[in-house]
């Protein structure tokens, strides 16, 4: 269903209306998160002006950043038809590691690249048990969850991390007055959609969540495109919980609760197909930019903060309504 | 896969003696008598019957949970959702009772409703929009937790009457009384899925959708009926579990999916779908609530025990695909 989809679109590309091109930008995922996320701002705005300063602005920014970083990966692997419940224990366990390796004197390089590495450790094994095992994805990070989850308390006992030197928060750096993690998240998102969209590697992202079958005959390996994505998806989470771990003082040996979900959430939420095979990670970052928008929001106007998670769920099912919906249409468009 | 598992001999889906012992189900109770062993020697309060009753009483609400799990994995679906439908019901028993002044009673039927309509919610979506349920039941993960935080703002609802507590706390004749609501529930659920129609269509959905489709099987029906069995279980559970407890917590519940998810798959069930037994779940979530005794009365931490059971689950899939390749090849 999606290489026909595909084989839509091109026709519509070859037609060459400009008009059609425009309802085609206007109609996508990307604008209308954009849209959304501009309707929303002006909404909490309109009712109370605190909203819209510039420190407020830039902290939403800088919060939906690691969320946004961490979906880029997310986006990856639910492209080709997987999925990473367990992102939200390995950020927990990152920001410990890094923090332990920081308060014991370790160089701050160190701290900040060992996360890295160890996340893309993880996937990797993860990545090596759902593509050359064939186990689903969903079963081993569900597993993996519960494992990173118990071993970091067990390790830990949930202790606070005090007194790290102040040179290891990266994230609470401000160059030119703009949070660091911005940075971070901008570069990261314009590169994986450059790879995404230029490289063979990238191409085959899609192909493979497209139409395994398909890829497969026309010489994609299907499990080394499984093991790239898995593992440059742990690169991701390595910099997420990097900027997770640097952002505040102290670092609770605990879990983030319901990370997971926002992570995931975002990269549904930026029009990441749950049918696999399209997707894109600007959108990912909006949508990462969206729930944080809605959490300071719903701040602002004095809503409970005990609703953001049924309104993720909310969010996640209207996106996927709305992709399935328009997959038939563009399906029903064809048979004419 | 679906080829290789359209070939599959019919016979195979009884339970012959052979591949009882070589299968999964007797791999169980050789580990299963082992564990016993090992338990009983190295600690003498596990071998009482007032221990072994405990532990069956503990392991219930998972238990009821695990029964409609094991249908839908043997068609190959899964429903992440259940630990949230558990605490939502919970919550909303709590809530209607404490805050909305309804009757106990009334409550609790209105509680197991509301599970039910959970349930239901994620069987419409799964079978007429056709989301996977993989992502169904994680978008209803979060908004039925969420809901459950959002209506009880994290407040805890207690000080039930006495006479609550008979349920989830008290014996009926001679054993904890939610265990017969287990002993029932695994019966019929046992019955009906070796012995009806609908039962083995689940079977034939999980090996072949289209090839169940074309044989007149009513897929949608029976998809939307062990979705909303599912809802239904979760919120007796949750019932059973308020009554157990004495408290209702927005948390209940959390990661309870695991432990669901875990047992039916040690006890055999192919997470692809298309196989799988009741008596296999059943000695999954013995061996599984063993495994939780066992830590504890050796003075290991609650936490290790989920690193346990996460193990268990990716471990006991390998183990499930290696036997499976050993059956394709004998």
């Amino acid at each position: 269903m999606a290489a026909t989809s595909k084989a839509y679109k091109s026709q519509t590309v070859e037609s060459g209306f400009s008009l059609r091109s425009l309802t085609h930008l206007l109609g996508s995922q990307e604008f209308i998160l954009l849209m959304s996320i501009l309707a929303l701002s002006l909404v909490v705005y309109s009712d109370n002006p605190r909203f819209g300063t510039e420190r407020n602005l830039l902290n939403i920014l800088s919060n939906a950043s690691y969320i946004a970083v961490g979906a880029i990966g997310m986006s990856m692997v639910i492209i080709t038809g997987n999925i990473d419940v367990s992102v939200g224990s390995l950020i927990g366990v990152l920001a410990t590691i890094a923090g332990q390796l920081a308060v014991h004197d370790y160089p701050i390089w160190m701290a900040w690249t060992a996360p890295i590495l160890a996340a893309m450790v993880v996937e990797g094994f993860i990545g090596f048990l759902v593509a050359y095992l064939r186990i689903p994805a969903i079963v081993v990070t569900l597993g993996m969850m519960s494992i990173l989850k118990g071993g970091l308390i067990l390790a830990t006992g949930g202790a606070w991390i005090y007194d790290i030197p102040q040179e290891f928060f990266l994230a609470q750096r401000q160059p030119y007055g703009i949070p660091m993690p911005i940075y971070f998240m901008v570069t990261l998102v314009i590169l994986a959609a450059l790879w995404m969209h230029y490289s063979p590697t990238g191409r085959a992202i899609y192909a493979v969540g497209g139409n395994a079958e398909a890829a497969r005959l026309s010489g994609i390996s299907e499990k080394r495109t499984l093991m790239t994505v898995f593992i440059l998806h742990g690169f991701m989470i390595g910099v997420a919980g990097l900027l997770f771990a640097t952002q505040f003082t102290t670092i609770q040996s605990t879990v983030p609760p319901g990370l997971e979900l926002m992570i995931i959430t975002a990269a549904v939420v930026g029009g990441v197909s749950i049918l696999g095979g399209s997707g894109t990670v600007i959108g990912a970052m909006l949508g990462a930019i969206l729930i944080r928008v809605i959490q300071s929001g719903m701040i602002f106007l004095n809503v409970s903060a005990y609703w953001l998670q049924a309104v993720q769920g909310i969010l996640i099912l209207l996106t996927v309504l709305a992709d399935i919906l328009r997959r038939r249409r563009q399906a029903a468009s064809i048979g004419k | 896969m679906s080829t290789r598992e359209a070939q599959r001999e019919p016979s195979e889906w009884s339970l012959t003696l052979r591949e009882f012992f070589l299968g999964q189900e007797g791999v169980l109770v050789v580990f299963l008598v082992i564990a016993v062993v090992v338990l009983a020697f190295t600690s003498q309060n596990f071998l009482t019957s007032k221990n072994l009753l405990n532990q069956a009483r503990l392991m219930t609400e998972v238990g009821l949970l695990a029964l409609p799990m094991t249908y839908i994995i043997i068609t190959g679906g899964i429903d992440l959702s259940v630990g949230s439908i558990f605490g939502f019901s919970a919550v909303m028993l709590g809530w209607l009772w404490q805050e909305q002044g309804f009757p106990l009673e009334v409550a609790i039927v209105a509680s197991i409703v509301i599970g039910t309509l959970a349930g239901l919610f994620n069987a419409l979506f799964i079978v007429y929009v056709r989301v996977p349920p993989i992502i169904m039941t994680l978008a209803t993960l979060a908004l039925y937790r969420g809901l459950a935080y959002g209506v009880s703002q994290a407040r805890s609802a207690r000080g039930y009457p006495e006479w609550f507590f008979r349920f989830g706390q008290e014996d009926t004749f001679g054993i904890p009384t939610q265990i017969w609501f287990f002993i029932v529930a695994s019966i019929i659920t046992w019955i009906v899925l070796a012995r009806t129609p609908f039962g083995r269509g689940l079977y034939a959905i999980g090996n072949n959708v289209t090839g169940a489709r074309f044989s007149g099987i009513p897929v949608d029906r029976y998809l939307l009926v062990i979705y909303t069995f599912s809802g239904f279980m979760a919120g007796l559970a949750g019932f059973l579990f308020t009554s157990r407890v004495s408290t209702t917590r927005a948390d209940s519940g959390t990661g309870m999916e695991l432990d669901v998810i875990a047992a039916v798959v040690l006890g055999g069930t192919s997470i692809m779908g298309g196989r799988g037994t009741i008596p296999g779940t059943i000695l999954g979530l013995v061996l599984i609530q063993l495994l939780k005794n066992g830590l504890s009365l050796s003075g290991v931490k609650g936490d290790a025990t989920i690193v346990v059971i996460g193990s268990v689950l990716i471990l006991s899939i390998l183990i499930n695909n290696f036997l499976q390749r050993r059956f394709a090849q004998a």
